[in-house]
């Protein structure tokens, strides 16, 4: 028996709710599974008849256009039949449970549902709270998890670094609001990454950030020094409001990453980020579209690691 | 039971395809048996179109029951399919669903101009309509035995036969 309410009886993936405490070879499954997706995606018919007469309904309770779209993108090239659910505009603003919507979608027969939430820890409750045969995806759970965007990170980093027994990495911004964070260092450290760096302003740093196995840094020329990938985050507008920075202008001028930042690093090292970015912020121009970055691969890659997900889910 | 010499059985099969080749046959091996087939007849038969691979997985008939196989492989057609002449290898043919899925999955990459099929053993008891133009030979087994192609040491390639309990249909 497990605890992992992530894991069947058999120890299969159920549901994907974080990247904390999936066991490696669940992690590598999926990474190598999304391989064989990437060659779906590149064909003329981009689609596959996998899950041909499932039901995915993609609950978004926070607004997203770019993650709703891949989930959408994934689960039609594996010819689901998928529902979008704008849920801002729907029952709950009449009123209904959350628990309710979702009794009343299992009802419809959903299979699965791609569920996206302001408060953490709402995909947990919705899994512990369905039938045994349906799945969920966290897209993305307040500060706790993003798992499909920690994933496609890895795959990508993978893609273009080959091996993840020797390399740095350095995460760089607002690690405490990061569920993308998170996602990346449970991925990075389970899959193991023998170097993981944070950089952030101390204000911007969860406590006892440490424990997650990290090495802390509050300054990029130190941090990035010898770096094989750079893992930006978002400087989301509204933490400006919140007193932890004095200015856009002053993050920029500290842990924005530049040209002349990115030289700290080592020549071949990559640069990710999980969009949508703020140029000119928490990343400069010139290194977003430079020859370093990989941050469009991301996104075409994202697709396959979704695909993946969901047809080892809806199998499982 | 004695089970026939794979090496042998391969000889005569590049033999009995060798006279329809063209400069437009293309060959799709599937994986993984199939695959280590279709490199050797690609080799001996001295094809100008790249070996194409298949696998299945995404387009098998048996995904709610059994789910997603692990270790699904990319699939890799590096020629247009548009027209070509493509020779589908595998090793066993049994029931024709994975031969079904197959010619699906080529499908979605375009519109060839025929497909025949090659397989090194057929051992009947077919579940579908279809039938193979190149067979090395006919094996008559029971419902609860399993043949699969093995590729030992130097790339020897072998047949042995289990008992389905042990391993899962291929």
């Amino acid at each position: 028996m497990n605890n992992n309410p992530q894991l069947n009886k058999n120890g299969e993936l159920q549901h994907l709710l974080t990247t904390e405490g999936l066991p490696g070879p669940i992690l590598l499954n999926i990474l190598d599974t999304a391989e064989s997706f990437v060659g779906v995606t590149e064909r003329d018919v981009k689609k596959v008849p996998l899950l041909r007469g499932k039901s995915i309904f993609n609950l978004f309770f926070e607004p997203s256009t770019r993650t709703r779209t891949t989930f959408e993108i994934a689960a039609k090239r594996l010819s689901a039949d998928v529902v979008n659910l704008n849920i801002a505009a729907s029952s709950q603003s009449k009123g209904e449970t959350l628990l309710d919507t979702v009794n009343n979608l299992s009802a419809m027969h959903a299979d699965m549902f791609v569920v996206r939430h302001s408060q953490s820890g709402t995909a947990h409750l919705i899994a512990r709270h369905v039938r045994a045969e349906i799945h969920i995806i966290n897209a993305g759970d307040g500060r706790h998890a993003h798992p499909t965007q920690g994933l496609l990170d890895m795959f990508t980093i993978r893609h273009y670094k080959r091996d993840f027994h020797n390399l740095r990495v350095a995460i760089v911004g607002d690690i405490l609001h990061s569920r993308v964070a998170r996602s990346q260092i449970h991925a990075l450290t389970t899959l193991g990454v023998p170097e993981v760096r944070v950089i952030a302003p101390k204000t911007l740093l969860p406590a006892k950030v440490e424990r997650l196995g990290v090495h802390v840094y509050h300054d990029m020329a130190q941090g990035l020094k010898d770096v094989d990938v750079l893992l930006m985050l978002r400087l989301q507008n509204e933490r400006m409001l919140s007193a932890r920075l004095p200015s856009a202008e002053e993050y920029f001028k500290y842990y924005g990453l530049t040209q002349e930042k990115l030289a700290l690093a080592r020549p071949d090292a990559i640069v990710l980020h999980p969009g949508p970015m703020n140029r000119g912020v928490e990343i400069d121009s010139a290194v977003a579209d430079g020859k370093q970055s990989v941050i469009l691969p991301q996104v075409t890659f994202g697709i396959a690691v979704r695909m993946a997900v969901m047809s080892i889910l809806a199998g499982n | 039971m004695q089970l026939p010499d794979a090496e042998q059985l391969l000889a005569d099969l590049t033999g009995k395809i060798r006279p329809d080749v063209a400069a437009n046959t293309a060959l799709v091996g599937i994986y993984t048996g199939g695959v280590w087939l279709a490199e050797r007849l690609h080799q001996d038969l001295e094809l100008s179109l790249p070996l194409g691979t298949l696998d299945v997985s995404f387009y098998r008939d048996d995904f709610g029951q059994i789910g997603l196989h692990p270790q699904v492989k990319p699939s890799d057609i590096p020629f247009e399919v548009e027209g070509s002449h493509i020779i589908l290898v595998d090793d066993v043919l049994y029931t024709g669903r994975t031969i079904r899925a197959a010619i699906n999955e080529l499908f979605d990459y375009g519109r060839p101009a025929s497909i025949r099929l090659a397989a090194l053993v057929d051992r009947g008891d077919r579940e579908l309509p279809i039938t193979a133009q190149y067979v090395g030979t006919i094996l008559s087994l029971p419902s609860d035995k399993m043949l699969a192609l093995e590729k030992g040491l130097g790339g020897k390639l072998s047949l042995s036969l289990y008992n389905k309990s042990l391993r899962d249909n291929e």
